[in-house]
């Protein structure tokens, strides 16, 4: 019988592991006793929001996860999915909002890492990392900070873990203040035969510990990730874990050396709740039970208690079960990369979790039960309401002032001052960096010329006044993304961040949300395999943006015909694809230059959005297009305008321009552009698929003119968009 | 050309220099972990980028004290080639292989990009392919990329030909304006005494064929080639 050594079992001491009254009858149920303080923190470790995801299960079930190249969904640490050639790409995204929030260099530069080690805990070595990030207004007090420390993070820890960063979003909107968004995403390439998963396999086979040592940070991060912030908020500083990206680089290498040597049969990494979660995961995936000696493990403070240990979020860290007889071979391999590893326990057939110290049993636990049994809620809903209606816009609008204040201003300016502190081109296959539709990596191994393209996206404000046509939205804009770069979208990640789910319209919010993502996903054929939910975002009752990222990955057949978005030659035909635009409710435009939030989101027509990118990607497979770029934030005039700005060159545009034409953003459209000889050609397929397409005009001098109404030069519409990142951030060092 | 690159645990272009050997001399470069102290036979001996250690002291200061970083020293001292690229770079001169340090950046920022690089001698054994073109683009990705030595240090290097690539814009101004990191006179890359060490903060290894947007970077592996030849 487990007694408890150590502490007592209050309620208070409940409230704070975040288990409800209602939870606590359950685990006396389970266990059919009273749990030891360890056993305690396990429960809390295992059921809170963040390990659990208790408040979405229900909801994320409805998604769609399987496909014809999905190798693996949701479940194992990334998904992973099949591109050709016995390859596949694995790929997750994850938030690491609130300790970004607390500590930005430690919060990002961990989650970068956390990510990266669910990739090549599958065996696959990270090809491509993105990053989507939110902050709040630009004027509030903390936002150069958590903006300076983020960046710095992020770039701290992949540069030196040696990916490269190929895309990403960063938003700013005073809903984030006291809730900052980083949500960080990895992609690996790996061989289809040779996918490793953590499920264990065989009886009395020892449990390897392999990497950092164990110290007190992070205990009880995962219970933080699932609670609102208050006022206490700098007094959980200590919950916030420390990276150490040159150790994850070894633990890569060795990883991948010791999967090479046949010696692994399970491996898992400890991300969240650390070595309680994986040593569960571990047994219970593998219908096995698990012994741990907690004398045995790497601790790199001094008398840390069972409890510590199991709850810890030191990073660098992974369990293994191994081949009993290759542990030389693999004792090798961890010597030659200084890495510390233990045979911390064993596989047991009684699917119990047991957990000795000192000799003593400090949890015994059925291991099963820790995830299958965990709580699931259908928490209660409201009726969602709808936005306020879209009121009259002035008629004295200057559409070439709206222009550049659309693509001069903190959400429509230029990123570079982000991305050039992440190394983009490590590893050298990088063939498009940040700054264009998608990020775009070569495949080594293949014929040389397949590529897998990346992009991560979401627009919050539509999904705040509808959530299901917001839903729909991300997820077609990302496959938008990839389908503009000429890329076939292959599946997806999403990463849902929102408020508190115990408010009934938080909840709603989030239902619909997922429900518009299955609907877009099912449409486009493009599998959600691997996600992360982040609720309770929140500080002192005010939610975020309801913020579900999709990162989606497409495949090239040959690099070489991949399109970028700029204007590329003097002459060349520019065309819309996709119609005109009619659609100002939570446009850019009326946020930015109206100062207002009103009206419906735009509709995102499925069907639409599934022909207009087949068709572009034919365009591209065909090599009749010189550019190509999606229409989203700012519509048609500063698609163009970025258009103009990255290739230098100005164009002639014969189209109305009222503002609806101008800075609609209406869905499912592409700007083109194609030499005068392929014009037919285009036109031609274009009337063949039923494709709604328009000539708009000609690339050429140095401005950008739309007939008499709007005329802008390229190189001060280039200053404008080049400047406000590195004024905003200097201005720091001035404060 | 037969050639060896170092392997230090935390070195992370270590592959995209392997690659580049490979490619440019259609031999497979021997990849040499530190502690395997002996050096095989080489023409070229290369010191890659990426944060060795993790730069946790100083960058390159734990790589340049090693057992591994002795037998660099033997072999450049012998007159070998030897090539030292970013951290590489700042490695040869933790080791006293080539003088001055690398410092933070100017902005004190991590810095990837491509900016222009003119080759100013074009005689040596590493840059004898670029007199035709001395000005290209070159991608940079550091955070320590600031070189400094002293004036006298400046002088020998300027005085002897030392100098071999200088941060410059498109039309070949090495002026400040060019200068991604605030080393001195723009220095982006140096020889040593003899000429047969190269060290510079750019990456001519991702600079080698179509993908990576121009072929530049080869010219120093293909000057190499034709020095050993």
């Amino acid at each position: 019988m487990l007694k408890n050594i150590d502490i007592e079992i209050t309620k208070d001491l409940i409230a704070e592991h975040g288990i409800n009254d209602e939870e606590y009858a359950k685990i006396l149920e389970l266990i059919g006793r009273e749990p030891t303080y360890t056993e305690l923190g396990i429960f809390s470790a295992m059921w809170n929001e963040h390990c659990s995801y208790k408040s979405s299960k229900i909801w994320l079930k409805t998604l769609p996860t399987k496909g014809d190249r999905v190798i693996h969904g949701p479940g194992e640490n990334a998904g992973v999915v099949d591109i050709g050639d016995g390859q596949a790409v694995a790929f997750k995204m994850e938030s690491h909002n609130h300790p970004s929030y607390i500590e930005p260099y430690q919060g990002a530069a961990t989650g970068v890492g956390g990510i990266l080690r669910d990739v090549f805990t599958m065996g696959a070595r990270p090809i491509a990392a993105m990053n989507a990030l939110r902050f709040g207004a630009p004027e509030h007090e903390k936002t150069r900070h958590l903006v300076s420390g983020v960046v710095e993070g992020i770039g701290g820890y992949g540069n030196s873990f040696g990916v490269p960063t190929v895309g990403g979003e960063v938003e700013f909107d005073p809903r984030y203040n006291g809730n900052i968004l980083v949500n960080a995403f990895a992609a690996g390439l790996l061989d289809t035969d040779k996918i490793f998963l953590c499920a264990a396999k065989g009886v009395g086979l020892p449990i390897v510990y392999l990497g950092a040592k164990t110290g007190r940070d992070g205990v009880g991060g995962a219970t933080m990730a699932s609670a609102e912030f208050g006022d206490d908020i700098d007094e959980k500083r200590p919950t916030v874990q420390v990276g150490d990206p040159f150790t994850e680089k070894c633990l890569l290498e060795a990883c991948l050396e010791l999967m090479a040597t046949g010696a692994v049969i399970a491996i898992q990494d400890m991300g969240a709740a650390g070595l309680t979660c994986s040593a569960v995961e571990m047994g219970a995936q593998g219908n096995l039970g698990v012994e741990l000696n907690l004398n045995d493990v790497p601790t790199r403070e001094e008398n840390m208690t069972p409890y510590e240990m199991m709850l810890s979020e030191s990073q660098e860290r992974m369990l293994m079960v191994l081949d009993p007889e290759k542990e030389d071979i693999a004792k090798a391999v961890f010597e030659k990369w200084e890495l510390d590893f233990a045979i911390v326990g064993k596989t047991t057939d009684d699917l119990r979790f047991r957990c000795i110290y000192d000799g003593m049993e400090v949890a015994n636990l059925p291991i099963k039960d820790l995830g299958d049994e965990a709580p699931e809620y259908d928490r209660p809903r409201s009726e969602y309401p709808a936005p306020p209606a879209l009121g009259d816009i002035p008629a004295d609008i200057d559409p070439a002032a709206s222009l550049m204040t659309l693509i001069g201003n903190a959400n429509g300016a230029s990123r570079r001052w982000v991305w050039e502190q992440y190394d983009t081109l490590i590893q050298g296959n990088s063939v498009q960096i940040p700054g264009g539709d998608a990020g775009v990596v070569r495949v080594e191994g293949a014929d040389g010329k397949k590529a897998l393209a990346f992009s991560v996206d979401v627009t919050p404000r539509y999904c705040e006044a509808n959530p299901r046509e917001g839903g729909k939205q991300a997820v077609a804009e990302c496959w938008r993304n990839l389908s503009a770069v000429g890329a076939l979208p292959l599946a997806s990640t999403d990463n849902l961040n929102f408020g508190n789910p115990e408010k009934p319209e938080i909840m709603e919010q989030f239902a619909q949300s997922i429900l518009g993502i299955g609907d877009a996903c099912r449409a486009l054929d493009f599998p959600i395999v691997s996600g992360n939910v982040s609720l309770y975002n929140e500080t002192n009752g005010i939610g975020i943006l309801p913020t579900p990222a999709i990162g989606g990955v497409g495949l090239m057949a040959d690099w070489s015909k991949m399109m970028t978005q700029s204007f590329k030659n003097e002459g060349d035909v520019i065309l819309l694809i996709g119609k005109n635009g009619t659609h100002l409710g939570q446009s850019a435009f009326l946020r930015d230059c109206l100062g207002r939030i009103e009206g419906d989101a735009p509709k995102v027509d499925l069907d639409e959005e599934a022909k207009n990118g087949a068709f572009v990607r034919g365009l591209i497979d065909a090599e009749l297009l010189t550019a190509s770029h999606d229409l989203s934030d700012g519509g048609l005039a500063v698609a163009l305008a970025e258009m103009s700005i990255a290739g230098n060159l100005g164009a002639t545009i014969n189209v109305s321009t009222d503002l609806q034409t101008l800075f609609g953003e209406d869905q499912a459209r592409y700007c083109i552009t194609a030499n005068s000889a392929n014009i037919d050609s285009i036109l031609a397929r274009a009337s063949e698929q039923n494709v709604t397409i328009v000539q708009l005009g000609t690339v050429g001098g140095d401005r950008l003119m739309f007939g008499d109404a709007l005329s802008l030069k390229v190189t001060d519409m280039r200053v404008a968009h080049e400047s406000w990142f590195p004024d905003y951030m200097t201005a720091e060092a001035a404060q | 050309m037969k050639s060896a690159v170092i392997l230090f645990p935390g070195l992370n272009r270590d592959r995209d220099m392997l690659a580049a050997l490979e490619k440019i001399t259609g031999h497979k470069p021997h990849a040499i972990w530190h502690g395997d102290a002996e050096l095989p036979k080489v023409d070229l001996v290369v010191v890659p980028g990426g944060f060795s250690y993790g730069d946790y002291l100083r960058a390159g200061a734990i790589a340049a004290r090693s057992p591994a970083l002795a037998e660099v020293k033997k072999h450049a001292d012998a007159g070998g080639l030897t090539l030292g690229v970013c951290n590489g770079f700042q490695i040869l001169t933790e080791a006293g292989l080539l003088p001055g340090a690398l410092m933070r950046n100017r902005d004190l920022k991590f810095l990837c990009k491509t900016i222009h690089l003119k080759a100013e001698n074009t005689t040596s054994a590493f840059t004898n392919q670029y007199a035709e073109a001395p000005v290209f683009p070159c991608p940079i990705a550091h955070h320590d990329g600031n070189y400094q030595v002293d004036p006298d240090g400046l002088k020998e290097l300027q005085d002897n030909d030392r100098i071999a690539f200088r941060y410059c814009d498109a039309d070949g101004n090495t002026s400040q304006a060019a200068n991604p990191n605030g080393s001195i006179d723009n220095i982006a890359g140096i020889l040593n005494k003899r000429g047969n060490v190269l060290g510079m903060m750019p990456h001519p290894e991702n600079l080698i064929e179509k993908a990576h947007g121009g072929i530049q970077g080869r010219f120093i592996f293909e000057s190499l080639v034709k020095a050993v030849a």
